[in-house]
């Protein structure tokens, strides 16, 4: 009976692995066909910041891979899980104020605030989303923006943590490099994990609560736990990303609330395309450094990102990346005559 | 019918309404362990309605459901689940884009089956055929490797009955796995009922397929306007008067 399951799950094995379209490498072309987009992304980004000229677009840079984690953070939320947060300001702001309480009043170092405001507010987060996880799609998008309004609201009326001048944070990151190849780090690590997340066991879970969250439950499995821990895994990178701005400034103050961290990271999100997680990323590395160029329209990006929100979603719904993905596929079947 | 007669699921005094209308009123029956009980009434009847007050997708106004002297009404449908209560869906939506065997990893993976493997499950995905081939996908056709969404209407109920079963459940409750089917495939379905209930599981099954149902079911409830209106054994039942007047012309079989 062992051996007879043994010899089943063998046979199996063989079918899965096609099905999956993951095949036996059997030669050069093959592993490089496997692995040159992968490396020529992980080369790409750990190079770019080498060959930028200036200390100035090496800032831009920085706040790039910054949209480009919030933009993913997004896109793994919205289209594996199914829940679309528009207020993803919220967790930009909980985690640069959580930071920058600690370092300016009670002194931690950068090591301890980073990775306590990542882990602290997406806890917190997860708290404040709790009660808004049994809605799904359009309620719960709408229920996100309120939040990331009304946090600097509050702290404008209570006059507390520098109210609307904002607080000094003496702990500031030492000089660019290690800026960029901090967040180019964590930006490569999310990006893999998230990746390698979704396609496990529990990351179909978290797929089907978004297809059909009816059956999950009748399966047994408490969805809104899964939910929370999904808002959880969001919100702790959009923490990290506050966390680290606030250190890249030395600043902290309510435009850590700005509508941008909300809004650029879905317009990447659409541009890059939704579900393919390297594509939001992408999506910023194209976005940022534009607008950064056309900074005379300024006032004008939030319009700027609207339109090109608008003529993505009308001209090419599926984004750069699932177009690029699929004519790199047929490029493989591309033979000699 | 089940030798100890030993009640599974008790049904006690339940009403639902949705604004005026009286979906269930005052339902009562028992479930008895090993049994297949057949639910039957024209459409709008509140069968389905009844099926989401038991598995807890819907809270009664009065009464209460136990199973196993556990009250359910209380709890919420993935509790009711983890318990061993376990139900199809009428509509069927599969994870469209995954293969079907990929369908039973979110069964799988739930509380109730770790902690009947104690965690030595092994493989999920081959776990996933193994049920598969036990609701009648033929593996040696790769039918459980196709994307679900290409799949047609009987394997997807099929897929359905699976999803339950991944759980090893003590109730399952179908409904209208039989409908919309070819007479091939409902033939080819009923010795995959007849199966599972020599295995040991108790079913309700919903059904507009009379014929069928009467072949496979021990006892039947008929409903109608939200009221139970006959139970017993299946030959009594449809002989019933107030039976054949709620079908009269509804089933032109």
């Amino acid at each position: 009976m062992v051996t007879e399951a043994r010899r089943r799950e063998r046979l199996d094995r063989g079918i899965k692995v096609r099905t999956e379209r993951l095949y036996a490498v059997s030669g050069w072309q093959e592993i490089a066909y496997l692995v040159v987009p992968r490396l020529v992304l992980i080369l790409g980004l750990l190079i770019l910041p080498l060959v930028m000229p200036s200390m100035y677009w090496q800032k831009v840079m920085v706040s790039m891979f910054v949209f480009g984690l919030l933009a993913m953070a997004f896109d793994f939320l919205a289209h594996y899980v199914g829940l679309v947060c528009l207020g993803g300001a919220l967790f930009t702001g909980i985690g640069a104020y959580i930071a920058g309480i600690l370092n300016s009043y009670f002194g931690l170092p950068l090591v301890l605030t980073i990775p306590i405001a990542t882990l602290g507010g997406g806890l917190i987060s997860t708290l404040l989303l709790l009660p808004c996880l049994p809605l799904r799609g359009i309620y719960f998008a709408i229920i996100t923006i309120i939040f990331p309004l009304a946090v600097p609201r509050i702290i404008t009326a209570l006059n507390i943590w520098g109210g609307t001048e904002g607080m000094t944070v003496p702990g500031v990151l030492p000089n660019v490099w290690v800026e960029l190849y901090l967040i180019l780090g964590v930006v490569l690590i999310v990006l893999f994990a998230l990746r390698r997340l979704v396609n496990e066991d529990y990351g179909l879970v978290l797929r089907g609560i978004k297809d059909n969250d009816q059956a999950v439950k009748a399966s047994g499995i408490n969805i809104t736990l899964y939910k929370a821990q999904a808002v959880f895994i969001t919100s702790a990178i959009g923490c990290f990303c506050g966390a680290f701005l606030v250190h890249q400034y030395g600043w902290c103050g309510q435009s850590l609330f700005a509508l941008d961290f909300s809004i650029l990271p879905i317009a990447a999100t659409v541009l890059g395309g939704v579900g393919t997680l390297v594509g939001p990323l992408l999506g910023s590395c194209i976005l940022v450094p534009l607008v950064e160029i056309l900074r005379a329209i300024h006032y004008l990006r939030i319009t700027f990102y609207c339109i090109v929100l608008l003529a993505f979603i009308v001209f090419k719904p599926e984004g750069l990346m699932s177009w690029a993905q699929r004519k790199y596929h047929q490029f493989e079947h591309w033979e000699k005559v | 019918m089940s030798r100890n007669e030993e009640v599974v699921l008790q049904i006690r005094d339940v009403s639902k309404s949705f604004g005026g209308v009286k979906a269930v009123d005052n339902v009562s029956f028992d479930l008895v362990e090993g049994e297949i009980l057949g639910l039957i009434g024209p459409n709008g009847s509140g069968k389905t309605t009844l099926i989401n007050i038991v598995t807890g997708f819907v809270k009664p106004d009065s009464g209460k459901v136990f199973f196993k002297g556990k009250e359910l009404t209380k709890l919420p449908p993935h509790k009711i689940a983890d318990l061993g209560v376990t139900r199809t869906f009428q509509v069927m939506r599969p994870y469209h884009s995954l293969p079907a065997f990929k369908n039973l990893i979110v069964p799988l993976y739930s509380p109730r089956v770790k902690r009947s493997s104690g965690g030595k499950l092994g493989d999920r995905d081959a776990v996933g055929i193994d049920l598969l081939e036990e609701v009648g996908f033929e593996r040696d056709a790769y039918v459980p490797y196709k994307i679900a969404s290409t799949l047609p209407l009987g394997y997807l109920k099929r897929l359905e009955l699976s999803r339950c079963l991944a759980l090893r459940p003590e109730v399952i409750i179908c409904d209208e796995v039989l409908s919309g089917l070819s007479m091939a495939e409902i033939a080819s379905m009923i010795p995959v009922m007849e199966r599972l209930q020599m295995n040991g599981m108790t079913i309700i099954m919903i059904e507009h397929r009379i014929r069928e149902l009467l072949r496979l079911a021990n006892r039947m409830i008929v409903m109608n306007f939200g009221e139970k209106i006959a139970e017993g054994i299946p030959e009594e039942v449809m002989a019933n008067k107030r039976v054949r007047e709620a079908y009269l012309g509804v089933e032109a079989e």
